[in-house]
């Protein structure tokens, strides 16, 4: 946990029309470290998220990525980068079966010059599915299987196993266990502990103090677009946290 | 409270097991009647057919046959290219307007004495997949997210253009290889026929193997998603109408052959029957379902309707109402499939607890 930095976010700053998302918001994140990162609704931490996974620019500020500035244009390229993220209730595409959702933005095609054009192999996809899923300890659903015919909790596990599975540096989750029930929170949760002996770097958006508690090494607390402080979850009591993001404690520093 | 859930209430110890296996094989019953409903047109149409093979001996004729499909054809390529459109949330209603044009394009390239086969061919499918890109450059890029609109908008235009460029008048007269491709035959199979399976395969291929393929319907499934995912979305939604226009322009290579003739008014009012064939043919208009084979099933059982009630000298008045029927019938065949679906959903999540 005591790696070096792998990703770096200065300066934060987004404001969409009068209201400001992002007040200048600094975020270090060590390799290898699960942080938790929180606040209130409105706090900004969906914007700072959406930031560092592409799909919104920053007004100003930079972010990097192993010491590299990260120029990202789109989701696909914070996911070339290294960078997967889960969102909240947007993360799979109802009207396509389990392997395709599985490795969207990722197809292998044949013959590659024919660009989109090529084919895809759906039965080395779905035995991929199979074989990766199995090797993250998730129940293989059936890769031919429509994904809207699921339940909230099997489209999630798809989700989270696709970025779990992709990501090289940092995976970023937005409630990733507000649609699930008890055991299958707790496999999410597992599978997130596994990324930092693999070397990649977590994210953690959660309302769940229990789930933050058990997980992060570090939680960053944001309040009106601007960091409020960071706490050490473990060492912390939960009604500090609590009090932290409410805005009612002053700032600690771990 | 059912006695089931009485059941798993009380059963603490293995709670899911005897709700598991009964929701099992209901499961299996939802899921083949959803099977069923996906292949649905085509049931409607065997049944049609053979409606329409009891009623009236002439159907089943090999004439009969070669008509049905010469006059379907049409149709059945506009409703190709329009079931694309409609995946990605789509609707094209230009179509028939890029058929007049690309047939006026045609004439006048005669009427200039320029008759290279080929090259005719290939200004009727360039000109008609410009149109096209046209339509969905301006819904995309133009900033306007109303396909409906758009595309009302270049129905005028087209049309507009194609009775300019002609002056009002029919030209007379088309080059050879456009006059085999619209009223030509290979082993008493019409060439139009040919033409309109060629495309289905291509199409279908396309659609269900290719990575462009999952892209439309990953867009159509939902387009915030996929573009964050990396599908080039505007890309994507532009393919689609631009495949459209080309469509409509070798729909109207078949026209333009059928009729041996370039009218500005060619193709008028066929956007419609386009729609309802891929309406007919299960696919939503919600996007993100359909299926290319389906889109032909559909035009041909308007195809059959329209046939049929004719040979029965039944009057054309009845024509309307029947398709009409069958649109409404279509529809209420996807709300029985969204609410199987949705019940799946349901039993999946309670599998899960």
């Amino acid at each position: 946990m005591t790696g070096d930095t792998v990703l770096e976010v200065r300066g934060a700053v987004k404001s969409y029309g009068f209201v400001t998302a992002l007040g200048g918001v600094d975020l270090t994140l060590k390799r290898g470290e699960i942080l938790a990162l929180l606040g209130d609704n409105g706090a900004g931490k969906t914007s700072l998220v959406r930031a560092i996974s592409g799909i919104m620019k920053l007004d100003e500020g930079d972010i990097l990525l192993d010491g590299q500035r990260l120029a990202l244009g789109s989701a696909g390229d914070a996911r070339r980068a290294g960078i997967e993220t889960v969102f909240q209730n947007l993360a799979v595409l109802d009207n396509l079966d389990v392997a395709s959702n599985f490795y969207i933005g990722r197809e292998n095609t044949w013959p590659r010059w024919l660009g989109p054009l090529g084919f895809l192999n759906a039965a080395r996809e779905a035995s991929g599915w199979t074989a990766q899923a199995g090797s993250l300890g998730i129940k293989a659903l059936d890769p031919r299987q429509e994904i809207g015919l699921m339940s909230g909790g099997q489209r999630q596990a798809v989700a989270v196993a696709r970025a779990v599975a992709f990501a090289s540096k940092v995976v970023i989750l937005d409630e990733p266990t507000a649609a699930l029930g008890v055991r299958e929170s707790a496999q999410v949760l597992g599978l997130i502990k596994t990324l930092p002996q693999r070397g990649v770097s977590v994210i953690l958006i959660s309302h769940n103090m229990e789930h933050v508690v058990q997980v992060a090494d570090r939680a960053v607390v944001l309040r009106q677009g601007r960091v409020a402080g960071s706490l050490v979850p473990r060492r912390d009591s939960v009604p500090d946290l609590i009090a932290m993001i409410m805005g009612a404690a002053p700032s600690t520093s771990s | 409270m059912s006695p089931r859930e009485t059941k798993r209430v009380l059963g603490t110890a293995e709670p899911a097991i005897d709700t598991d296996h009964s929701d099992g094989t209901n499961a299996i019953g939802i899921r083949i009647g959803l099977r069923i409903l996906r292949t649905g047109p085509a049931f409607i149409l065997v049944a049609l057919v053979i409606i329409m093979a009891g009623l009236n001996e002439y159907f089943l004729t090999v004439r009969n046959l070669q008509n049905l499909f010469t006059q379907t054809a049409m149709i059945a390529t506009l409703a190709l290219g329009q079931l694309l459109v409609i995946v990605v949330r789509g609707v094209d209603v230009s179509v028939g307007s890029i058929l007049g044009l690309t047939v006026v394009l045609s004439g006048l390239m005669m009427q200039a004495g320029f008759e290279n086969g080929l090259v005719h061919i290939a200004v009727f499918i360039s000109a008609g997949a410009l149109f096209g890109l046209f339509n969905g450059f301006m819904i995309v890029k133009g900033g306007i997210p109303q396909p409906l609109i758009v595309t009302v908008a270049t129905l005028g235009i087209g049309r507009g253009l194609a009775l300019l460029l002609s002056g009002g008048t029919e030209h007379i007269g088309m080059t050879p290889v456009v006059q085999v491709a619209g009223s030509g035959s290979v082993l008493g199979i019409p060439v139009p026929a040919i033409l309109v399976g060629a495309v289905t395969l291509c199409l279908a291929v396309l659609t269900l193997k290719t990575l462009w393929g999952r892209w439309i319907f990953a867009v159509g499934g939902n387009p915030d998603v996929a573009g964050w995912l990396g599908v080039p979305r505007d890309r994507v939604v532009m393919s689609c109408y631009m495949i459209s226009g080309a469509m409509a322009g070798i729909a109207g290579i078949i026209y333009a052959g059928r009729t041996d003739a370039a009218s500005p008014l060619a193709g008028v009012g066929m956007e419609l029957d386009a729609v309802t064939a891929v309406i007919i043919g299960g696919a939503s208009l919600f996007g993100g379902r359909g299926h290319i084979v389906n889109a032909l099933i559909g035009a041909l059982i308007i195809g059959v309707i329209r046939n049929g009630l004719n040979l029965m000298s039944v009057s054309p008045f009845w024509e309307a109402i029947a398709i009409g029927i069958s649109i409404l019938f279509a529809l209420e065949l996807d709300v029985l499939r969204r609410y199987l679906e949705e019940k799946l959903r349901a039993r999946a999540a309670r599998a899960m607890r």
